[in-house]
C-alpha cells in the first residue's frame, strides 16, 4: 500500500473509531478541502450533532433571551405599545417593510427615536462595564476588581463636574468625562510604571491615588457650584439613560464592539496572564504588554461608558461573578457570557428605573439594589465551589 | 543545553551572585543546592530572564536569552514554580493545557493537538485522574505533579523546578525525583533546586553547589557531596554516612538518646522536658 493510501486509511479508520461510520468519507473529504489545521480545531468538534446542540445550546439561548429582554423593554413605559407594533416599527425603519407610512408617527417617535436608541445605549454600556470588568479582574487576579479600579470613574466625575459647572469655557460634559476619565487611568498607569514592568500592587495603589486625588477635586467643585448645578452634578454622578440619542448608540457600539472583539479573541491570553507576572512570562506571554493592551481597551470601553451615562456603580463587579458561576474560570466563555449578561442586566434596570415611579430614578441606584441581593444569593448558594478553597 | 557564564547580580549594593559559571547537558538531571539565603532562587530568576544580571550571560541552546522575546524563552525552557494558589478556580486539565501557550498563534486557542498533548503529559505523570478537580482544592504534591505536566505539555529542551519537593511526603519526593529522571532520560535537561543533601546524592546526575553567592563546586553528587563539603555548608551538623553504599546525610548534633524520646498522652512528658 502506498503512504498516502495508508494515512487516508488511518485517518478514517480514526474517524470510524469516533463513532460516526456514515459521515467518514465525507469528513475526509472536508478535511482534504480545508486542510488538516482548520479541520481539526473547528470541525472535528462538531463530529456529532449531538455535540453541536450542546455547543450551540448556551449561546443560543443566551442571545434569544437578550433579544426577547430587549423587545419586552422596549414594548414597558408609560405609553404600552403592543409587541407586533414594536416588530413592525423596526422592521419598517431597517427593512422598509412594512410601509414606514402605515404606522402612527406617534409609535415612530416611542419606539425608533427614544426606546430603541436607550435600550441599545443601555446593552452597549453593559456590554462595556461587564467586560472591562472581566478584564481587570483577570488582569489583577483579584475577583474584588472593578472597571474603577483605576480611578476611571473619579476622572469621569470631575470631568463632567467641570463642564457643569463652567459651561461657557468647556465643550459638552460628555467629552470632558471621556478625556479625564481616560486621563486618571493614564495618570495612574504612568504612575505605577517601574521599568520595564508595572506590577499589579503599584497599579492598584496608584488607581486611589488618581481616584482620591479626582475625588477631592469634584468635592471641591461641589462645594464652589450654584444649586442647580450642585443638583446636576449629583443627578450625574448616579447615572441614567436620559440623552440617549442615534449618535451616542452609534460612538458607543463601535467602541463596544472594537473591545469586545479583541478582548474575546484574547481570552486564552488573559487566562495565562491570571497566572501570575512570572508565571505568565515562564508561558511565554508578556505581562507587560498583554496587560497595556487589555487594560487600555476595557478603560477605553469604560470611559466611553462613563461619558453617555454617567457612573453606574456595581455592574463592572457583579456580572463577571455571575458569568464565572455560569461557564466556569475560562476567559474564552466567561468574556462573552458576561456580555450578554451585563447587557440583559442593565436593559432590565434602566426599565425599571423609568417605570417604578412617574419620575425616573437614577440608574445606578436600581443596580445596586437589584445586584447586591442577586449577587449574595449566588456566593451564598454556589460561591463555596467557586471561590473557596 | 543550558550554560552559565561569569554571571553576577546584585540586590542594590548587596551582592547575591558573583562570578557564577556552569553548564548542562541534554539529559542531565542537575540540582542547584544550597542552604537558605545563598541564591539559588535568584540565579534562577536570573536564568528564566525575570531579573537581568548585572553582568555575564546565559545561554540556552547556544542562544543568548537577552536577545530572546518571552515566547521565545517558552519555547525553550519551561520553569515550575512552587506550588502556589490561583485566583480562578482553573481545573488542573485547563492548567496543564496552559503549558501550550507558547506554541500558539496571537488570537488562537489550543487545539485538538494542544489538548492531546496535554492528556499526555498527565498521562506520563499518571495524574489523568485529577484532570476536572479545580486546582486549587489539589493537595500540594497533586499541585506539584499538574504543575509539572504544564511543563512537559510545554515540550522544551530544558525544565527548571524550584523546590520541587519541598511539599510532598516521603513515598511522594521519592517518585517525584524518578519521574524527574525519568524525564530527563528522554532527552531533557532539569535543573532543579533543592535543600535536600540527600535527594542530590540519591537521584541527581550532577549537582550545582551555592554558597555565600558563591559557586563551591559543580559535578557528579558522588565527587561533590562529600564530608568536607557537607562541613564547609552547614559546619559540624550534617555526617556523610554510607549506607549499603548508597550515601546518606544525618544530623551530627543530635543525641540519639533524646531522639527517641516519645510523648506518650497522659505523663505529660514530652520531648521539651527530657
Amino acid at each position: 500500500m502506498s503512504r498516502r493510501a495508508y494515512k487516508t486509511k488511518a485517518v478514517l479508520h480514526k474517524i470510524n473509531l469516533n463513532g460516526h461510520e456514515g459521515f467518514a468519507k465525507r469528513h475526509f473529504f472536508l478535511q482534504s478541502l480545508c486542510g488538516r489545521f482548520l479541520f481539526e480545531r473547528y470541525y472535528m468538534s462538531f463530529v456529532n450533532t449531538k455535540k453541536l446542540t450542546k455547543y450551540l445550546a448556551g449561546p443560543g439561548t443566551l442571545i434569544l433571551v437578550l433579544a426577547g429582554a430587549g423587545l419586552c423593554c422596549i414594548r414597558t413605559g408609560t405609553c404600552q405599545v403592543p409587541f407586533s407594533m414594536v416588530v413592525k416599527t423596526i422592521s419598517s425603519h431597517l427593512v422598509h417593510w412594512p410601509d414606514p407610512a402605515t404606522i402612527p408617527a406617534l409609535n415612530h417617535t416611542i419606539i425608533w427615536d427614544i426606546r430603541l436608541p436607550r435600550t441599545l445605549l443601555a446593552m452597549a454600556v453593559g456590554v462595556s462595564l461587564s467586560v472591562s470588568g472581566v478584564v481587570f479582574q483577570g488582569c489583577f487576579r483579584n475577583p474584588l476588581v472593578e472597571p474603577y479600579v483605576l480611578g476611571a470613574s473619579s476622572g469621569a466625575a470631575f470631568g463632567a463636574a467641570l463642564g457643569i459647572v463652567f459651561p461657557a469655557f468647556f465643550l459638552s460634559v460628555q467629552i470632558m468625562a471621556f478625556v479625564f476619565s481616560a486621563l486618571a487611568v493614564a495618570m495612574a498607569y504612568t504612575m505605577a510604571r517601574t521599568g520595564p514592568d508595572t506590577p499589579v500592587v503599584t497599579l492598584v495603589l496608584s488607581g486611589i491615588i488618581t481616584g482620591s486625588v479626582f475625588s477631592a477635586l469634584v468635592g471641591l467643585l461641589k462645594y464652589l457650584a450654584q444649586d442647580t448645578a450642585l443638583r446636576e452634578i449629583v443627578f450625574w454622578l448616579m447615572g441614567g439613560f436620559y440623552y440617549a440619542g442615534w449618535q451616542e448608540v452609534r460612538i458607543l457600539f463601535a467602541v463596544t464592539a472594537a473591545g469586545l472583539g479583541i478582548i474575546w479573541a484574547s481570552g486564552w491570553q488573559l487566562n495565562v496572564l491570571s497566572m501570575g507576572e512570572e508565571g505568565a512570562k515562564s508561558l511565554g506571554i508578556s505581562p507587560a504588554r498583554t496587560q497595556f493592551i487589555l487594560i487600555s481597551l476595557a478603560t477605553l470601553m469604560t470611559a466611553a461608558a462613563v461619558s453617555a451615562t454617567g457612573i453606574i456603580a456595581w455592574v463592572g463587579l457583579m456580572i463577571p461573578h455571575a458569568a464565572r458561576l455560569v461557564t466556569g474560570p475560562d476567559h474564552r466563555r466567561v468574556v462573552p457570557v458576561s456580555a450578554v449578561l451585563g447587557a440583559i442586566y442593565l436593559i432590565i434596570c434602566d426599565t425599571l428605573a423609568r417605570t417604578l415611579t412617574t419620575a425616573e430614578i437614577p440608574i445606578g441606584i436600581i443596580t445596586s439594589l437589584a445586584g447586591a441581593p442577586y449577587l449574595f444569593y449566588l456566593v451564598r448558594t454556589r460561591g463555596g465551589q467557586m471561590f473557596g478553597k | 543545553m543550558l550554560k552559565v557564564n561569569t554571571l553576577s547580580f546584585s540586590y542594590g549594593r548587596h551582592p547575591v551572585l558573583e562570578d557564577i559559571s556552569f553548564q548542562i547537558k541534554t539529559g542531565e538531571l542537575c540540582a542547584l543546592f544550597g542552604p537558605n539565603g545563598t541564591g539559588k532562587t535568584t540565579l534562577f530568576k536570573c536564568c528564566l530572564k525575570f531579573l537581568n544580571p548585572d553582568s555575564g550571560t546565559v545561554r540556552i541552546n547556544g542562544k543568548d536569552i537577552r536577545r530572546l522575546t518571552p515566547k521565545q524563552m517558552a519555547r525553550l525552557v519551561a520553569y515550575v514554580p512552587q506550588a502556589h494558589h490561583c485566583a480562578f478556580h482553573f481545573t488542573a486539565g485547563q492548567i496543564v493545557l496552559m503549558g501550550r501557550t507558547p506554541h500558539l498563534n496571537r488570537f488562537f486557542t489550543p487545539g485538538a493537538r494542544d489538548r492531546k498533548l496535554a492528556d499526555h503529559a498527565m498521562q506520563v505523570l499518571d495524574i489523568s485522574h485529577l484532570a476536572d478537580t479545580a486546582f486549587n482544592r489539589l493537595s500540594g504534591g497533586q499541585q506539584q505533579m499538574v504543575l509539572i505536566a504544564r511543563a512537559i505539555a510545554q515540550q522544551t529542551g530544558l525544565i527548571f523546578l524550584d523546590e520541587p519537593a519541598a511539599a510532598l511526603d516521603f513515598k511522594n519526593q521519592i517518585r517525584l525525583w524518578q519521574t524527574l529522571q525519568h524525564i530527563a532520560e528522554q532527552g531533557t535537561a532539569i535543573l532543579a533546586c533543592t535543600h535536600d543533601p540527600n535527594h542530590v546524592s540519591w537521584f541527581c546526575h550532577s549537582t550545582v553547589v551555592l554558597d555565600r553567592s558563591q559557586l563551591l563546586a559543580k559535578g557528579p553528587p558522588g565527587q561533590v557531596m562529600t564530608q568536607e563539603m557537607m562541613d564547609r555548608i552547614y559546619g559540624d551538623t550534617c555526617q556523610v554516612k554510607d549506607f549499603n553504599g548508597l550515601k546518606i546525610m544525618v544530623p551530627g548534633t543530635v543525641d540519639p538518646q533524646s531522639a527517641n524520646v516519645v510523648a506518650f498522652p497522659g505523663t505529660r512528658k514530652g520531648i521539651h522536658q527530657k
